[in-house]
């Protein structure tokens, strides 16, 4: 292999994985409060659909990043008052939150599909995206208000009674989650496929959302996992290059099993989970009246 | 002295429950003021209500003579008022400085808080260590933990709920000094509590509570336990004193060196465990929460095949391998320490939460359909027995008041004709006739050849009750002592792990 293949084997890798980096890193923040939010490949979706459609009509990347972000901060607020105020579901909301905006992209984006753009240079969002898992990294393990976002994940009820306010705190951590999700999505429409077409995202949120169980909810080794993965859907296309006969369907299916093995390790443990997994995810917090 | 907080006509009711009703009283600063009542009599609603925890329907708190609004825990900080919760409110997978930080009202640097911390620790003679997880301290630690995070803030008011519930003698008698100290420097303790001799000891002022409803305010200087508990209830409590001197000899059930072996430091292992118990005899295992009490009682209920060494033998036969409803086959009766969800099925009706219990009993099934006619006849049975208090069998099981719902629950098992009955926690969190009924049935059992075993936390309990008492610490059981002629200091030494 030569020394061109690799650095071009890199490069693929490096620009196919960050949109996993940001979904991920941004569900990783909102699960540590204690919140499941399955609506990531909604979210995604929308953010990519929005971005492109007002690049394409004001031609405005600052525009069009802008109104990406707020697609996310309005979706995923609503998904934050559905499920902190009204409590509903956290699953059902996330399922639901999804279906929406895989619907909602494709009627947006329909007169859109096929118009030519012209696309960022993804190595803006490459740098970013680490920059932001080392800054997510730092924030929750040595900061107040990370460590503050931590408690409220692990105990609400005890954080509740020392006066910290969970509802504002899991809002603020749905909406990042909100805003990292459709970042990613802008990512996929604008810089690594500068087009649209219906259903782009191809499950890479779904992805993400097993890569912080993959990285039980550790930001560094979300990083890590994001490579793996990332890794090893460019290997299925490489392979195939090189006549290694493997049907693609087995590489798409990797990352879930991985998920699953790591799933297995983790809860095998009583110890290991109650260290690892926020202890109220999924829980929903009633406040006392 | 001048009034620091004033209640003025609280009113708050739950719906069917009326928690506090017009409950007016002052409490004076830099003293002791402590608020004593039964369960349910409404003294955690109360500070609950000052705490900004829950909201009462109408009345005011003054504080200093200022109209307060206490809507939430933060603003309730912000007035100078802390609480060390029953339950305590720490995060287990967090460090002890993270846990201290998280209860700052204001900002301040990792270095600070340590220096600060220190500086409380050797004033009042807490030892902790920063740097440990708190699912790695006992529960006397932990409560340190809590107390030192509200002391960091400087509050002005301190409020402790059933602080001592969880305690030996000995940490009791230290936390009382640490108290007495706390209030010589400034500071006004509200100290939540239902064991009177504590609250003499303790406390200059008492409010005693009933059913939501303040009883009096008075010195605690001229009472004794007798009058307090009087006034508590508004009735004499009928003690069950346990006849002694027989000489049991019939063995029944025997625990030959049981120990386990488990790398889960969320539990607590099993050392050497004998035990022997004869017929009519009633055998009490003493000590503090999680020194292992949890552990035992599955391995004798086989709840979770839990792994151990050693033997379990019930009437010269080996049960470690039978399942709970062989052992109950056998007539082992239990009741374990969760009422809802471990003895019973909230969501049920008491009829069903017997089916559930007696599913290994042919005379409760048609076949392979439930005979809910014998069912109900039994569960009727139980109800009318047991003195529990609810209008049919149809009711579900959640709706009962605690102590009721251990009334149904004792008196199924008993009602199962049992000759080893092995209760955990039997009279824990209820109200004080239901606790003197159970304590009484649980007597007159034994008089009858039944053979009990009580886990328990509280001590008072054991000593009215049973024949023979042995301490659990740290996954040990020392030797057995005869109640008739107990040495409580000994017992107290027990208890903090100093067997012979």
């Amino acid at each position: 292999m030569s020394i061109e293949l690799i650095i071009g084997i890199l490069n693929i890798v490096l620009i196919s994985t960050t949109p996993l980096v940001f979904a991920g890193i941004g569900e990783l923040v909102t699960e540590k409060s204690g919140i499941l939010n399955l609506g990531l490949e909604g979210l995604m979706l929308v953010g990519a659909v929005t971005g492109f459609i007002t690049l394409v009509l004001t031609g405005n990347y600052f525009y069009s990043l802008f109104l990406s972000i707020t697609s996310g901060v309005i979706l995923s607020g609503i998904f934050a008052f559905l499920v902190l105020n009204l409590m509903t579901n956290q699953i059902a909301t996330g399922l639901a939150l999804t279906i929406f905006g895989i619907g909602l992209s494709a009627m947006l984006g329909k007169k859109f599909a096929g118009t030519p753009i012209d696309g960022l240079n993804p190595y803006y969002f490459i740098v970013i995206s680490f920059l932001l898992v080392f800054l997510v990294g730092y924030f929750l393990s040595k900061t107040k208000s990370g460590l503050i976002i931590r408690a409220v994940g692990e105990n609400h009820n005890s954080a509740y009674a020392l006066g910290y306010n969970v509802i504002k705190t899991r809002y603020l951590t749905i909406i990042f989650g909100g805003v990292m999700s459709s970042i990613a999505g802008y990512y996929i429409s604008i810089c690594y496929a500068p087009m649209w077409q219906e259903g782009m995202t191809a499950g890479r949120g779904w992805i993400a959302l097993a890569l912080v169980v993959f990285a039980t909810w550790k930001p560094w080794r979300l990083l890590v996992g994001a490579y793996i993965f990332g890794g090893v859907a460019i290997m299925q296309m490489n392979l195939q290059a090189f006549g290694v006969e493997l049907p693609g369907q087995f590489f798409n299916m990797m990352p879930y099993i991985a998920t699953l093995i790591v799933l297995v390790f983790i809860s095998s443990n009583k110890v290991r989970l109650k260290l690892s997994a926020p202890s109220c995810l999924n829980i929903p917090y009633e406040k006392n009246s | 002295m001048q009034s620091i907080v004033e209640f003025k006509n609280i009113f708050k009711s739950y719906p069917g429950v009326i928690a506090n009703d017009d409950v007016s009283f002052n409490i004076k600063e830099q003293s002791i003021h402590a608020i004593l009542g039964e369960n349910g009599a409404g003294k955690s609603t109360l500070v609950k209500i000052l705490y900004g925890h829950v909201k009462p329907d109408s009345g005011e708190i003054l504080i200093n003579s200022d109209l307060a609004i206490i809507n939430s825990p933060s603003t309730a900080k912000n007035l100078g008022i802390n609480m060390v919760f029953q339950h305590f409110s720490l995060f287990e997978s967090l460090t002890v400085a993270e846990n201290l930080i998280l209860g700052m009202n204001e900002k301040i640097s990792l270095t600070k808080l340590k220096d600060k911390s220190k500086t409380i620790c050797d004033k009042y003679g807490f030892n902790l260590n920063l740097n440990s997880p708190i699912s790695s301290l006992s529960v006397g630690q932990r409560q340190s933990v809590e107390i030192v995070r509200s002391l960091l803030n400087n509050p002005k008011i301190l409020i402790m709920d059933e602080p001592t519930s969880v305690l030996t003698p000995d940490e009791i008698s230290k936390l009382f000094k640490i108290i007495k100290n706390l209030v010589k420097d400034g500071l006004t303790v509200i100290f939540i509590s239902h064991k009177l001799e504590e609250i003499i000891n303790l406390s200059d002022y008492v409010t005693i509570m009933r059913n939501g409803k303040v009883v009096s305010t008075i010195s605690t200087q001229n009472e004794d336990p007798e009058t307090l508990g009087y006034k508590m209830l508004g009735y004499k409590v009928f003690k069950a004193k346990q006849v002694s001197n027989i000489n049991f000899s019939q063995e029944i059930f025997n625990i030959k060196n049981l120990s386990t072996q488990s790398k889960d430091p969320f539990t607590i292992n099993l050392n050497k465990i004998d035990l022997n118990l004869k017929k009519g005899q009633i055998f009490g295992i003493a000590g503090v929460a999680g020194n292992g009490q949890k552990e035992l009682m599955e391995i004798l209920l086989n709840e979770n095949d839990y792994e151990f060494s050693g033997d379990i033998i019930f009437k010269d036969l080996n049960i470690n391998n039978l399942s709970t409803f062989q052992r109950k086959s056998l007539s082992i009766s239990y009741v374990t320490e969760e009422r809802l969800g471990q003895s019973a099925v909230p969501e049920m009706s008491l009829s069903e939460n017997i089916f559930l219990s007696m599913s290994h009993k042919s005379e409760f099934k048609k076949g392979d359909f439930i005979n809910f006619e014998k069912i109900n006849t039994f569960a009727n049975d139980v109800i009318k027995r047991f003195n529990v208090d609810t209008p049919s069998y149809n009711v579900k099981a959640g709706k009962l008041s605690g102590g009721n719902l251990q009334k149904f629950i004792i008196g199924r098992e008993i009602m199962s004709n049992p000759e080893l009955l092995i209760l955990s926690q039997p009279t824990w969190g209820i109200d004080a006739g239901s606790e003197a009924f159970i304590k009484k049935t649980i007597v007159e059992l034994s008089q009858k050849g039944v053979s009990i075993i009580i886990i328990s936390h509280d001590l008072d309990e054991l000593l009215e009750v049973c024949h023979e008492i042995s301490v659990l610490y740290e996954g040990s059981l020392s030797n057995p002592l005869n109640v008739e002629n107990i040495n409580i200091t000994k017992l107290g030494k027990y208890m903090g792990g100093l067997f012979d």
